[in-house]
């Protein structure tokens, strides 16, 4: 497992198995040769997530989508919750597609590592490749739930009642990296969670109260610009601030480029994942005789 | 050594006793031995009765095992339940690191630990056997390759598109197995997963298994199923509470796990630990092998009848009780299985028997069992109710030849009888 070396000696694989103490390498390379398993967990996430489910993969649509109509009534109608000159529907259900990303990742790769007991305790492969695919298999609900912003968007831009124009900047450009950033974030905090929750079940529990508690300091039902000035860069540790600040700039073309916030938010992210990598695979060598 | 599959070096494997109690361990515990660890540090007989609770508290699952597999072999790994068998195999896949020493494998290593690791109810057969493949570590041309070789082999071709939930228990294990029999490794490592599974399945698998072996890929082989280890390999290990006791020829690592352990006093009593507490309320106390003088014996001669003596007590009543022996050789050929109820008659009058002493007691005829060394199994269960009680290897003896048929010839006679027939010879 982890201090697992392979050599190449006269085109025959030697394997070494022996006991691993402290910080190992990340062993990528072998990463790289399950790639097919990745894809076949995703796959499999994927075909079983809204099997026996009356409306199907609809729920990817109809959860963020929900959560907007409710977000508009309360926060945009009821409380005139400022949305940067946005109309609100646009402006939160914009944040609310990576933040189902995240949410996501936090809860389906936090559990990851228990829900795939039975073959963390039988078979050999790199067990990066769970919470990795769980997170990933995120990317279909982000998919279907886009399409839906793109029907949005369009409503707005070809509805001449309404005096809100979007204006398509080549911003738009830097989306994919803003959802490479969302996803950094997920697999950062997906990787920390699931790896804890092999020793400590109580992160079971503290998923639900995270989710929540993370949904408040992440500006999807009102807009970053709301926080004084002084605190803006404190805002942008949570990594999610800077990506849903950015999803906004690129998309809707918000008027103020998130630049240091974004930089701030990113390297937390890095960091996050980084570390989070680095955990996992200390902890992996126990996660058999453990989980 | 160009010719080494794998080699095993002084390995070991330490376990925490408390993790598998209680499985998992809570936050707070962890918060609050981390306030108490730097108090301790101040107290050093704390200190010491400390270190002492935390060996106390781990158990050494393999100790110092050293052994090597030539490119090719067949290798058998025996030994009782907790003897560490799943634990060096579990090394030897990758799930889990050694505490002490190494292992090196020569070549691509699969490991069947279990059959339909990762099938999905929700999924279909179709799609579970390319995820399993996957999980197998097999390419995924290679599956698809491979795709109606598999459906073939598991004889589910009309179901194939059906979510496995809607599989009956024996279709699920056909396909699982198929899925793991189409893996193509250099070295392959088993676990018991022929233990599953009907008769017909079993002897399928087992037919696969050496094919296997015969295409001269390297086999670690685990069983408890001694006709399987017998038939599939021609060397066996044989591992004792951790430690590596016997490599040998199989028949003889057989005939020595078999044996091992037992007191050659022709008794064997159980004590109050040996006994499990579902057997209540069937108690076990004694099992005993008598010649034809009625003395208890390890030997018997093959030419005077034997009895065999289960003494119990039942500290309830209990209804269509049955409490009867297996005898199989050491060599894990079945003899045969009896019940002292198998006499309609008797089954009748003991409906239900009462609580109180019994002894349930059989003699086997003169000229019976052939040479040899057998083990005796205890069994008493009520039929498709509950098992009370199982011994599969309470007891060994000895059965001595002298003065059976055909002993003017100097050879060992195959077979677990030595009838004395009544031959007639015509000159015509």
């Amino acid at each position: 497992m982890s201090q697992t070396t392979i050599t190449h000696r006269s085109s025959e694989e030697i394997l070494v198995l022996r006991p691993s103490r402290g910080w190992s390498a990340l062993n990528l390379i072998d990463l790289w040769r399950y790639r097919e398993l990745i894809y076949f967990l995703i796959w499999r996430d994927v075909k079983v997530r809204y099997k026996q489910t009356a409306l199907g993969a609809s729920w990817a649509i109809i959860q963020p989508f929900v959560t907007m109509v409710v977000f508009t009534i309360l926060f945009g109608n009821l409380a005139k919750m400022p949305s940067d000159g946005i109309p609100y529907p646009l402006f939160s259900y914009t944040g609310l597609l990576p933040w189902g990303l995240f949410t996501k990742a936090l809860s389906d790769a936090g559990r990851s590592m228990i829900t795939n007991r039975s073959m963390i305790t039988k078979v050999y492969f790199p067990r990066l490749a769970i919470p990795l695919a769980s997170v990933l298999s995120g990317l279909v609900d982000f998919a279907l739930a886009f399409v839906v912003l793109i029907g949005m968007i369009l409503f707005y831009n070809y509805n001449p009642n309404l005096e809100y124009q979007v204006v398509l900047t080549p911003a738009i450009l830097t989306l994919p990296l803003f959802l490479v950033l969302a996803l950094i974030t997920s697999l950062g905090v997906g990787l920390w969670l699931s790896a804890l929750n092999v020793q400590y079940r109580d992160i079971n529990y503290i998923i639900p109260f995270l989710t929540q508690f993370w949904l408040f300091i992440t500006p999807i039902a009102y807009p970053a610009s709301m926080i004084p000035e002084k605190w803006q860069l404190l805002y942008a540790l949570n990594p999610m601030a800077g990506v849903v600040e950015g999803f906004r700039w690129a998309l809707l073309g918000a008027d103020t480029a998130p630049g240091p916030m974004v930089a701030v938010s990113a390297l937390i992210a890095v960091i996050l994942m980084v570390t989070g990598l680095y955990y996992f695979r200390r902890m992996e060598r126990t996660f058999a005789d453990e989980v | 050594m160009p010719d080494l599959a794998i080699r095993v070096e002084n390995l070991s494997k330490q376990y925490k006793i408390g993790v598998s109690q209680e499985r998992y361990r809570t936050l707070r515990e962890t918060l609050v031995e981390g306030v108490r660890a730097p108090l301790r540090r101040f107290s050093p007989a704390n200190r010491l009765s400390a270190a002492n609770g935390a060996e106390r508290n781990r158990i050494w699952a393999l100790r110092g095992i050293t052994f090597d597999v030539r490119k090719g072999q067949v290798l058998g790994v025996i030994g009782r339940n907790g003897a560490g068998k799943s634990t060096l195999l579990k090394i030897l896949s990758r799930v889990t690191d050694p505490t002490e020493g190494y292992a090196e494998i020569h070549g691509r290593v699969g490991s069947l630990l279990e059959v339909g690791t990762g099938f999905h109810p929700e999924l279909t057969g179709r799609e579970n056997i390319l995820l399993n493949g996957a999980i197998l570590g097999m390419k995924r041309t290679e599956i698809e390759r491979k795709f109606d070789e598999i459906v073939a082999f598991s004889e589910v071709e009309q179901f194939i598109d059906t979510p496995v939930k809607r599989y009956s228990s024996g279709m699920y294990l056909r396909l699982a197995f198929a899925v793991a029999a189409h893996l193509e490794p250099e070295i392959l490592v088993v676990d018991e997963v022929l233990a599953v599974g009907d008769a017909e399945f079993q002897r399928k698998c087992l037919g696969k298994m050496s094919d296997v072996a015969q295409e001269g890929r390297t086999v670690l082989f685990v069983s408890h199923n001694m006709s399987a280890i017998l038939r599939l390999t021609e060397e066996t290990i044989v591992l004792d509470k951790g430690q590596l006791v016997m490599r040998a020829p199989t028949a003889a690592a057989v005939d020595y796990y078999l044996s091992s352990g037992y007191a050659q006093t022709g008794e064997r009593v159980w004590t109050a630990d040996e006994i499990p507490p579902e057997a209540a309320p069937f108690r076990p106390q004694s099992l005993r092998v008598l010649n034809a003088s009625h003395r208890v014996v390890d030997m018997v001669r093959s030419t005077e009848p034997v009895t065999v003596e289960i003494e119990y007590a039942l500290s309830a009543p209990v209804s269509g009780l049955r409490v009867g022996v297996y005898l199989l050789t050491t060599r894990g050929e079945q003899a045969f299985t009896s019940f002292d109820t198998d006499d309609a008659e008797l089954y009748e009058r003991f409906a239900t028997r009462p609580a109180g002493h019994y002894i349930s007691r059989f003699t086997l005829p003169p000229d019976f069992l052939n040479e040899g060394r057998y083990v005796i199994g205890v069994n008493a269960s009520t039929f498709r109710v509950k098992r009370y009680f199982i011994d599969e290897q309470a007891l060994i003896f000895t059965v001595d030849p002298a003065g059976a048929p055909g002993m003017q010839w100097q050879e060992p006679r195959i077979g677990v009888m030595r009838p004395r027939l009544e031959w007639q010879i015509e000159a015509l």
